[in-house]
């Protein structure tokens, strides 16, 4: 039955309304003469709590609120990759044309064409068996992205007893029919809905041991994040937060990229839109947009539609998980969803923990984070997928001691502080070089022994090494000065130095630095690691520290990152030999030319 | 105040409330259910009672009349004329909530208007559609600095209907008088549009005056074609004023007794900004606002920082030199300068000299600490560099007077300057063609 009641209060995005008693918990509901959507959040007898997903100015007491008997869903199915999304998953492009350039309200739509034509392949045929998860087949979604056909995960063993041959179809077209083991008839349609509170099931998970590359030095050399792992990045503003997300979209090595803009600045979202199309994946020479998806809640957008929005996004990055993939969410930021949620717990009169924030905000983002992962799928063929989490964190104050911060860290595996001082001093990205930390180090190091080189392990180590002495030598500097240490600290000093210009900082707008491949990566640690030896070799033969200061080829070194590109990565190899001929003779005679 | 016996009250309406003496006054509903209405009273529950007090629910929102006639008038923080004239014949009415702008309607904002201020051009561009909010302390310069910018704001090469939107939310008599007389006498007062709730006008209004400012803001922009400039001063008083409701109706407080919506509160102000595809026109926000007791870390500039694509920060050091603009150039950031410069749209080496820029001053001030330790003469040769970069970087780049116009070649011209006296080896985030054209130092 469904239910049929009338709001009795309106507060904000809160509603309540009675002779809701056969409403289910986090069932959606139709609010008002507008038909505005909500979600149940409490019930009380026949009194319902709503969170209501659009603006509720003028709503009345009074208006019927009307059950739909299903819980907050998406639709997954071919369409969605390249769309924008709000947060219950309503096309952007549609409300726009239906509402102009302003957002009006209690638009429906439907969140993907269901009347294009997909040229779809079977592969399976009759008399096969399916499970809930198999592929049935699959069509190109994107020139990209080959779109699995997946059987829902909740349907029961069947049998197929007609599957469509190769050929167009739309969404609503039956591609298969299939008998189940008790008898029950199955249609199979290209699409299927989940709700997006459930994480979508699998049939087992792995260990997290392939890298993520995203083409960020200090992420891939030093803080590594998994495939299937979880990551945060906390820091003020003006930090680079958005930066460094748009940069892990836009490069990460992931079949497919689902980008949330939770309650943040429209423009970000547009600039995706602007960006993305033109920027070329560099494995396979299309546009980035052919495998992002994004879902955007701007911050002046309803609030609780901001919470419903990070569920819509990784319910979709599950899909395509269960597709086989490796998929990368981006969530900016979580800290807007904690409020969304802190602002629904206020107007609810629920007893506040931390700085107003509800007592679950914890459990809330564990269950998110716990979302990630690289698992084998259910079904047939066997294929495995990952979900990578990222999230970025607003402390208020850029306190990390702040309640959503502190609860964060409990779940994420990689942490990447954000620094204010260096962002002041612009250090970009402006990530804190002995604050952060990766918990997939020792896991994902075979993987670069393997595909990158055997000394990866070691380099990395002895680069951090300096930069570690580095951090002990400044307070002895900040207290005495440099004139205070001997040369061979000094020289520890410089090098820092160059690690920190040469490596860490990278230019995110800059054509070349904004990506920059794991081998380059290696290489341009493995000069810096060369010329620190060479240097403490050439002091200890009594060479000044004036003159290797004052070497040419540092300059080289500093700008290698910029000036050579992945493709003529040779031109390190020719460095390298530069560097050796630089430390020879009395040193001051050498040129280097690049 | 709490309204009972209400039947057919909605969420958001306009309320019109009738005093004893018959006084009438303005107020929204916040809360309604179960014949029982919350209304907060724009102008103050002074003189309300609970006897005779009679409420009337207008059916509608608060909405703005606007029309083209609104330009060179100076209304009150709820949008009512308070120059004498009668009210302007109205175009049209706009709920001054307005609505989010969606994101895929958006022009992705790439502009550059030059202010003529080194500091800003030069470091900190400026683009139409982009809002760049001023923090500042009391008694700094940061009023002069708004009005130099609203002064002489231009898109270079272009000649196109330009307005100023001003709204002064509760502050002092003497700086909204300011602002009226600079634009006055740069001849732009019949170009804006002034909106003024006072330090001792009620609180409440203070709410509204940013709104109404907006909704007149965008109406010139979308629907008149024009390039809007909206200043916003003081969204300190703005907050505070957010917090005394949130206080008076018991609501659980987030930081330092502001509600826990403040963020969103303050985005639905500062969102509403930007362009639109397919439309001439834009708004621009500079919303200004005092840093209590010059912290940066306070919820309301924090929380603006999340918001806006930057900040223009001053500092207290620089002001208390007597450099203008006291522009502390390390806290302060221009999120959009990257689409808004370079090749075809101002000069290819302008992202490379600011960076540049940043990173000598920011050595030249580890330089300077450090000099107070071991003093000058325990510093190296390129440390002593760096101490003169930083020195004239303040007085020849920085520092400009209130009424001195640069264009951006001088500007740039003035950044190399600075740089000829650093050796080229330290230039490193600058490309070697551009040092090749540009750099004036020895090797």
């Amino acid at each position: 039955m469904v239910a049929n009641g009338k709001i009795v209060w309106v507060s904000g995005p809160a509603v309540k309304a009675d002779g809701m008693s056969s409403v289910k918990m986090y069932e959606t509901v139709e609010v008002g003469d507008s038909k505005l959507i909500g979600e149940v959040i409490r019930l009380t007898g026949d009194v319902a709590f709503i969170q209501v997903y659009e603006s509720t100015s003028g709503l009345k007491p009074g208006e019927a609120v009307i059950g739909t008997g299903q819980p907050l869903s998406v639709l997954l199915g071919p369409g969605i990759i390249g769309r924008i999304y709000d947060g219950i998953q309503r096309p952007l492009d549609e409300i726009a044309e239906k509402s102009g350039a302003f957002i009006g309200r209690g638009i429906t739509t439907s969140p993907v064409d269901m009347k294009k034509k997909y040229k779809f392949t079977p592969s399976v045929k009759k008399d096969d068996t399916i499970l809930g998860g198999s592929i049935l087949g699959a069509v190109e979604e994107t020139p990209l992205l080959t779109h699995r056909i997946l059987v829902p995960p909740n349907y029961p063993e069947a049998t197929i007893t007609e599957i469509a041959k190769e050929g167009e179809y739309d969404l609503e077209h039956i591609i298969g029919h299939a008998n189940s083991k008790n008898g029950d008839k199955i249609e199979l349609k290209m699409y299927h809905k989940w709700p997006v509170r459930k994480p979508r099931p699998y049939s087992e998970r792995f260990d997290p041991t392939i890298p993520l590359i995203t083409g960020q030095r200090i992420i891939d050399t030093y803080f590594p994040i998994a495939k299937g792992g979880t990551g945060a990045i906390p820091g003020g503003f003006g930090t680079g937060k958005t930066v460094t997300l748009h940069q892990i979209a836009k490069w990460a090595d992931s079949k497919v990229v689902v980008y949330i803009g939770c309650g943040e600045r429209g423009n970000e979202m547009t600039e995706v839109l602007v960006e993305f199309p033109h920027l070329i994946d560099p494995r396979s020479q299309r546009p980035l947009m052919e495998r992002t998806v994004l879902v955007a809640n701007t911050s002046n957008m309803p609030v609780a539609a901001r919470e419903a929005s990070i569920y819509t996004g990784v319910t979709m990055a599950e899909y395509y998980r269960d597709m086989g993939y490796d998929v990368v969410l981006v969530a900016d930021s979580t800290s807007r969803w904690a409020e969304a949620l802190r602002e629904m717990s206020g107007r609810l009169e629920e007893m506040p923990a931390e700085e107003g924030y509800p007592s679950y905000l914890a459990s809330r983002l564990a269950e998110f984070y716990e979302r990630a992962g690289r698992v084998r799928a259910l079904g047939s063929p066997d294929r495995s997928g990952s979900v990578t989490l990222v999230g970025a964190v607003s402390p208020s104050g850029a306190d990390f001691t702040e309640p959503v911060t502190t609860h964060t860290i409990r779940f994420i595996k990689t942490f990447w502080a954000l620094d204010t001082r260096l962002a002041y001093s612009r250090h970009y990205p402006s990530i804190n070089w002995m604050q952060s930390y990766s918990g997939y180090l020792e896991d994902i190091s075979k993987w670069w022994k393997e595909n990158v080189s055997p000394d990866w392990y070691e380099l990395r180590a002895e680069s951090y090494h300096i930069l570690q002495r580095e951090d002990t030598l400044k307070e002895i500097v900040r207290l005495l000065g440099p004139e205070a240490l001997p040369d061979e600290e000094k020289l520890v000093l410089e090098v820092a130095r160059m690690l920190k210009i040469g490596i860490l900082q990278q230019n995110s707008f800059d054509k070349v630095d904004t990506y920059c491949g794991p081998a380059k990566q290696l290489k341009l640690v493995r000069l810096m690691v060369m010329f620190y030896k060479e240097a403490q070799k050439a002091l200890k033969e009594g060479k000044s520290l004036a003159d290797i200061r004052a070497l040419p080829i540092i300059t080289t070194l500093l700008k290698a990152k910029f000036e050579v590109t992945d493709e003529q990565i040779s031109k390190l190899d020719e460095i390298e030999k530069n560097l050796s001929d630089s430390f020879k003779g009395n040193m001051k005679e050498v040129k280097v030319t690049v | 105040m709490v309204v009972d016996g209400v039947t057919k009250a909605s969420f958001d309406e306009l309320v019109e409330i009738e005093t004893n003496d018959g006084e009438r006054r303005l107020g929204k509903v916040l809360e309604v259910g179960s014949g029982k209405a919350v209304v907060q009273v724009f102008e103050g529950t002074t003189g309300l009672a609970i006897t005779g007090t009679r409420v009337k629910f207008l059916g509608k929102t608060m909405a703005m009349p606007v029309s083209q006639e609104l330009l060179g008038r100076v209304f009150d923080g709820l949008g009512r004329p308070n120059d004498g004239l009668p009210d302007p014949v109205a175009d049209k009415f706009l709920d001054v909530n307005g609505e989010p702008m969606n994101p895929q309607s958006r022009e992705y904002p790439t502009s550059f208007i030059q202010t003529g201020v080194s500091v800003i051009d030069g470091m900190l561009t400026l683009v139409r559609g982009q809002k760049l909010p001023i923090f500042s302390g009391s008694g700094m310069s940061h009023n002069i600095l708004a009005a130099q910018i609203a002064r002489q704001a231009t898109v270079v090469g272009t000649n196109e209907d330009f307005a100023v939107v001003f709204a002064a939310i509760g502050v002092q008599y003497s700086e909204a008088q300011y602002f009226k007389r600079s634009l006055e006498e740069s001849g732009a007062l019949k170009r804006s549009v002034l909106f003024v709730n006072l330090a001792d006008d009620p609180a409440i209004e203070r709410i509204i005056t940013p709104r109404v400012a907006l909704t007149v803001a965008e109406y010139l922009a979308f629907d008149l074609g024009m390039h809007v400039l909206a200043i916003l001063t003081d969204m300190t008083n703005y907050a505070e004023a957010l917090r005394e409701i949130s206080a008076a109706r018991e609501e659980v407080p987030g930081r330092k007794g502001y509600p826990g919506y403040l963020y969103t509160d303050l985005a639905n102000n500062y969102e509403r900004a930007g362009r639109i595809k397919g439309k001439n026109g834009s708004v621009t926000q500079m919303p200004i606002l005092s840093m209590p007791a010059d912290d940066i870390t306070h919820p309301i500039p924090d929380l603006t920082g999340y918001i806006t694509e930057g900040q223009v920060v001053l500092g207290r050091d620089l002001f208390r030199k007597g450099i203008y603009p006291p522009v502390n150039v390390m806290m302060s950031l221009s999120r959009l300068m990257k689409d808004g410069v370079g090749e075809g749209k101002t000069r290819s080496d302008h992202m490379e000299v600011g960076n540049q820029l940043y990173d000598a001053y920011s050595r030249a001030q580890e330089v300077r600490a450090l000099a107070e330790i071991v003093g000058k003469a325990g510093l190296t040769g390129v440390d002593l560099k760096y101490l003169d970069a930083g020195d004239s970087f303040e007085t020849h780049f920085l520092k400009q007077s209130p009424d001195e116009n640069r264009n951006l070649d001088e500007t740039l011209s003035r950044a190399w300057d600075i740089l000829a006296t650093l050796p080229e080896g330290e230039l490193t985030k600058i490309k070697d063609k551009h040092i090749q054209q540009y750099y004036k130092g020895s090797k």
